[in-house]
């Protein structure tokens, strides 16, 4: 009883929550970042230097007129935004932020699930996410969101081939499809998949950029060229879901990548002798570092480089990347079937 | 107990968003519907134990060809009329014909298998494989025992992938 329900209840509670905050932090941390970058101070209002902003921000958006334009479908926009929302926050079930504990005496994983699929699952539940972009420009009825819902799921459905051909070259790494699995065989391989993978390593980040819609692959958010992308017409509380969504697919895609190529909770060096001393640091700290990480590069980018140009990304996503993670997955099927 | 209450609950909610998909007036509500449908699917997948085809059937059927049929419906004009024929009742006789043509399939099948259980041997295959493992055990059969019947799939999905470039493609 205790092991199957409630423990298990506890931990969805948790990273539940846990993610909702991040999220909201997420926001902030952006906002300051990026003024950073510009030489401005950002928010310093709320709070002292602005730690509050996200609460305050959160009122707003909850105390707003909710609006339904007239021609709109309505259940499909109601819809929406939940449907962007949900895939969001169930993939965060099988994502190991440690390995099993002992907490008071009780073996407990830090991770809500491990299935044998759960890499595929990702992908998978990542793939439904792109409904809510594409009901949310449709049903809304007007010209704008409607191009930037077409420009969203276009870009998703290009770039998900190259990222998900080149999870295969991982999986065929680790010999496994589980995300524990897969942390385990970077620890017995004694290697970061980030260096015995680089390839993969550059189009997951790349595409894992484009699939959440980030700058320089922000196209269906342009604000200059569609006044806001696919989620023009919504306000209040069901625009705040659309945002969170986008912030947790960023923290969904920094952990994967943590996960898959930064050996997840392992501390750096994990095998060797004189870096014992790392395991000193509770496992999910390092894994919570290391997305983080990413994280800040995904900020950071956004603060650097200019939108990429409609053509450009579309000749990105299917001339290079994909003929790119073919060849690294032969590359790797090679080298696999010649080290045997 | 619980896994039939499962089972016809999910049963009952597939049947039942398949006949919304086909009753539905608005195309993209029934596209949703479709959606809808192969999700329970999925579930029903994983009530078999069949976690790696519950993902897969997500991830190619909900998450990937779902979308392009909703690409094509929200970019088709379906509001115009349809075109006059000569011949009004013409769908109505070729849904006769399809259902027929489905229903006597049913009953070869049906009577198939009624009458001639035993002259089939029940194919033993968890015996045989040395993998465990859910998504090992598929790739193992499917490069073993059904290599033949995959390699001709994909020959299939080939071909038609060639073809619709062909036909999308007038000057190559």
């Amino acid at each position: 009883m205790i092991d199957t329900v409630i423990i298990p209840l506890i931990k969805i509670l948790i990273v539940l929550n846990a993610t909702l905050v991040a999220v909201t932090y997420m926001v902030l941390l952006e906002r300051k970042v990026i003024a950073w970058a510009q030489s401005r101070l950002g928010p310093m209002r709320v709070g002292p230097y602005g730690v509050l902003q996200p609460i305050a921000d959160a009122i707003k958006l909850m105390i707003k007129e909710d609006i339904t334009p007239v021609r709109a479908d309505k259940w499909v926009f109601t819809a929406a935004p939940i449907i962007a929302m949900v895939p969001a926050l169930i993939v965060y079930a099988v994502i190991p932020f440690g390995p099993t504990v002992n907490i008071f005496g009780h073996p407990v994983p830090l991770y809500i699930a491990d299935i044998n699929v759960g890499l595929l699952y990702i992908v998978s539940v990542a793939s439904v996410g792109v409904y809510g972009i594409i009901l949310a420009g449709w049903s809304s009825n007007s010209k704008y969101p409607l191009l930037a819902s077409l420009r969203a799921s276009a870009q998703l459905i290009s770039y998900e081939v190259a990222v998900t051909l080149t999870l295969v070259s991982v999986i065929l790494m680790a010999g496994t499809l589980s995300m524990v699995g897969i942390v385990n065989a970077q620890y017995n391989q004694h290697v970061w998949y980030a260096f015995a993978q680089p390839v993969a390593f550059v189009i997951v980040l790349v595409g894992g950029l484009a699939e959440t819609n980030r700058a320089p692959f922000d196209l269906p958010e342009a604000e200059q060229e569609l006044t806001g992308g696919f989620h023009t017409e919504y306000s209040g509380m069901r625009f705040a879901l659309f945002f969170l969504a986008e912030y947790a697919n960023m923290i969904v895609v920094s952990s994967v990548v943590t996960t898959l190529f930064f050996g997840g909770w392992l501390p750096p060096f994990p095998n060797a002798a004189w870096a014992r001393f790392l395991y000193f640091v509770p496992s999910w700290i390092w894994f919570f570092l290391k997305s983080f990480v990413f994280l800040y590069i995904f900020i950071w980018i956004r603060a650097t480089l200019p939108r990429y140009r409609y053509d450009q990304l579309m000749r990105l996503g299917w001339k290079v990347l994909i003929p790119l993670a073919i060849a690294n997955l032969v590359v790797t099927g090679i080298v696999k079937v010649l080290m045997l | 107990m619980a896994q039939a209450i499962a089972f016809y609950t999910l049963a009952a909610l597939i049947l039942g968003f398949a006949i919304m998909v086909v009753t539905t007036r608005n195309t993209v509500h029934s596209v949703l519907f479709l959606v809808m449908n192969f999700l329970f699917v999925a579930a029903l997948y994983v009530l078999l134990g069949a976690q790696f085809l519950a993902v897969i059937q997500i991830l190619v059927y909900a998450g990937g060809i779902v979308v392009l049929y909703l690409f094509v419906v929200m970019l088709v004009n379906l509001k115009r009329p349809p075109e006059a024929h000569q011949d009004p009742h013409r769908m109505t006789r070729l849904g006769f014909g399809m259902a027929a043509a489905v229903l006597l399939e049913l009953v070869v099948i049906a009577a198939y298998g009624a009458t001639a259980p035993s002259a089939r041997p029940p194919v033993a295959v968890t015996a045989a494989i040395p993998v465990s493992g859910n998504t090992e055990q598929v790739g193992w059969l499917l490069y073993t025992n059904y290599l033949i019947p995959f390699e001709i799939a994909s020959m299939l999905l080939l071909v038609a992938m060639i073809g619709a470039i062909v036909l999308a493609k007038r000057e190559l």
